[in-house]
């Protein structure tokens, strides 16, 4: 913001005599001059709103994370290297974090996007009736909230026969042989997590694809049907192939969802028992809000912040200049 | 014209699976709500409880009276009606700069507005927290609005552009002939077109702050000024086994982003929706 101001205020200099090499720079000065001085009043609070509460907390958070940052105002917040970043490697915390942070993104993804491609081809069908409701109701999840959703899963999976789904498996159907605590141990809390981030996510990958399908125009498939296709081949070569550059968007927000898994394990286990469902983004909360750890917090969320950026830059080149906004 | 024909037998089996998915999306909150008319749940309810209950309200009652509950709720109301409003009219009237006008730098910035939505929001939460400590905003309402409305400007232009990118510059021949300027324009063309992005992103921007919890958390210290989201955890934290006082304080909270939805989901457009799945 600093940068524009001044240029701004200071008026062109008309009565210079110009030079003719010059010429055509200035004009394009004063045209750029001009062309904000119009957008200027649409383009300001919002670039400052953007620059002081996103764009500088970003910056300083990167500086923090090579401070050993004191809150405290008047404290020393001495440089300290790459030693944050270092300890994180030396954390066994930080494993699990890591490692369960991977691990749901491998399982959800796949996951969520084929229920969410299913779903959103059977609602298209040209005989389903209520296609709104349907795409209403399995969008509900979406927007509500994920306290009261988290609430309510520890609930379905509480200890013993009164959780509902003990009661199911066990008591109804008799598939296990006993009620499982689900929270106490490790790998069933990773199950319900996932199944939790699931619900509570497969409605948007649904009407994104509605409206992608939606989107193809009914002639393609008339002008295929009249060259004898039908059916499933209608669907291998006129939908398959449209949906591909959607696809990739799809995915790509899948990863970034399923890899900032926050409140899922913050308010489900709390990354319990014992740390082994921590993930990244509720560690680099704790240790910041928790043990005041702001440094390590911060290189934590560098490192992390680094590898979504990786991921989404190389994938990025493959949907163009598309847009599904 | 093309018509595929399909048996009864598909259709019915498509119909099944359809049915089959909103019921695992709809039974938990039937459970829920069923949990609510519970006498006395100071333990865990068992289902055949749960599913022998006749409806009432005392449950709702004793909630909506006791810890200030009402309180939290309006206070709520507040914060997320007024970031809502807000973050609309910053988001349209960004989102207006960057798809109406050409200026230097301006694709160098929209890039780095991308950028930025694909940080993890919480690297950002402590250097936000010592901003508004700076401004002297701590456990204000004004600082809260200040980062709901200044931290969703990104998201909400990112969202909001391409849509006015489809509006025709047609339409705008007509206030220029009268002689209205880019103000007239944006109020009377870009804001009445774009009633669909702008009803979505309502939806989302009030889910949003609705719902939202370690912000809140990190800048209200008054126990008067709490959001919902902090009320629900701390009585979740009272009384942990009585699931039916938590869930009619949940349903209590659920019910104005539920009607939110409803009245805006006419609009509801196609959207990328990248802030719903992500941010929740």
């Amino acid at each position: 913001m600093a940068s524009v101001k001044p240029e701004l205020n200071q008026a062109p200099k008309y009565n210079q005599q110009p030079n003719p090499r010059s010429e055509g720079k200035k004009k394009a000065i004063t045209k750029g001059i001009k062309q904000w001085g119009e957008v200027f009043p649409f383009i300001i609070i919002g670039l400052i709103g953007a620059v002081v509460f996103v764009i500088y907390p970003l910056i300083k958070g990167v500086i923090m994370s090579f401070q050993d940052y004191s809150i405290i105002p008047g404290a020393e917040s001495p440089f300290v290297g790459l030693e944050n970043y270092k300890e994180a490697f030396r954390d066994e915390q930080f494993k699990y974090a890591v490692r369960n942070t991977l691990l749901n993104t491998v399982v959800t993804v796949p996951i969520n996007w084929f229920l969410g491609l299913v779903f959103a081809v059977l609602i298209n069908m040209h005989f389903i009736k209520y296609k709104i409701a349907f795409r209403t109701l399995y969008y509900l999840p979406i927007i509500t909230s994920w306290i009261v959703v988290a609430f309510l899963f520890r609930f379905l999976f509480a200890d013993g026969e009164s959780g509902l789904i003990n009661f199911l498996l066990h008591t109804k159907l008799g598939l296990i042989d006993e009620p499982i605590s689900w929270l106490q141990n490790q790998w069933t809390a990773m199950l319900v997590i996932w199944t939790f981030h699931i619900w509570k996510t497969v409605g948007w990958t649904v009407v994104i694809y509605l409206a992608a399908l939606q989107g193809i125009p009914k002639e393609l498939y008339e002008a295929a049907s009249i060259d004898g296709a039908n059916g499933l081949r209608l669907f291998r070569n006129v939908t398959i192939p449209l949906l591909g550059p959607v696809t990739i968007f799809v995915l790509i927000n899948l990863v970034i969802g399923a890899f900032n898994i926050f409140p899922q394990v913050y308010f489900i286990t709390n990354g319990g028992p014992i740390g082994q469902t921590e993930v990244l983004q509720s560690m680099i909360y704790k240790e910041a809000f928790n043990n005041f750890n702001f440094g390590y917090s911060s290189a934590l969320g560098v490192m992390m912040g680094l590898t979504i950026f990786f991921v989404t830059w190389t994938q990025q080149k493959k949907i163009g200049n598309q847009r599904y906004f | 014209m093309y018509t595929t024909k399909t048996s009864l037998f598909w259709k019915f089996v498509v119909y099944a699976v359809l049915i089959l998915g909103v019921a695992v999306f709809i039974i938990p909150f039937i459970y829920m709500l069923l949990t609510t008319f519970v006498d006395n749940a100071y333990t865990l309810p068992r289902p055949s409880e749960v599913f022998s209950v006749t409806p009432n309200l005392d449950n709702y009652e004793t909630v909506w009276n006791r810890n200030n509950f009402f309180r939290y709720f309006l206070n709520s109301l507040l914060i997320a009606g007024v970031s809502m409003v807000g973050s609309l009219f910053l988001g349209a009237l960004t989102a207006y700069a960057f798809a109406r006008f050409q200026f230097p730098f301006k694709e160098f910035l929209f890039r780095m507005f991308l950028f930025t939505m694909m940080i993890p929001v919480v690297l950002a939460i402590v250097p936000q927290f010592t901003v508004i400590s700076n401004l002297g905003l701590v456990n204000t309402y004004a600082g809260l609005w200040l980062l709901y409305i200044g931290g969703g400007v990104v998201g909400s232009t990112f969202f909001l552009r391409g849509f006015f990118e489809t509006i025709p510059k047609e339409l705008e021949d007509s206030i220029r002939i009268d002689g209205g300027g880019n103000w007239r324009i944006f109020w009377n063309i870009y804001l009445p077109l774009s009633k669909p992005a702008l009803g979505t992103m309502a939806i989302f921007s009030f889910s949003g702050t609705w719902d939202e919890y370690f912000v809140a958390l990190t800048i209200i210290k008054d126990e008067a000024l709490r959001t919902l989201p902090i009320a629900l955890m701390m009585f979740q934290g009272q009384h942990a086994s009585n699931w039916a006082w938590i869930f009619a304080a949940s349903i209590i909270a659920l019910l104005p982003v539920v009607l939110i939805y409803i009245i805006f989901q006419k609009h509801f457009v196609k959207s990328g929706l990248s802030e719903g799945s992500m941010k929740g």
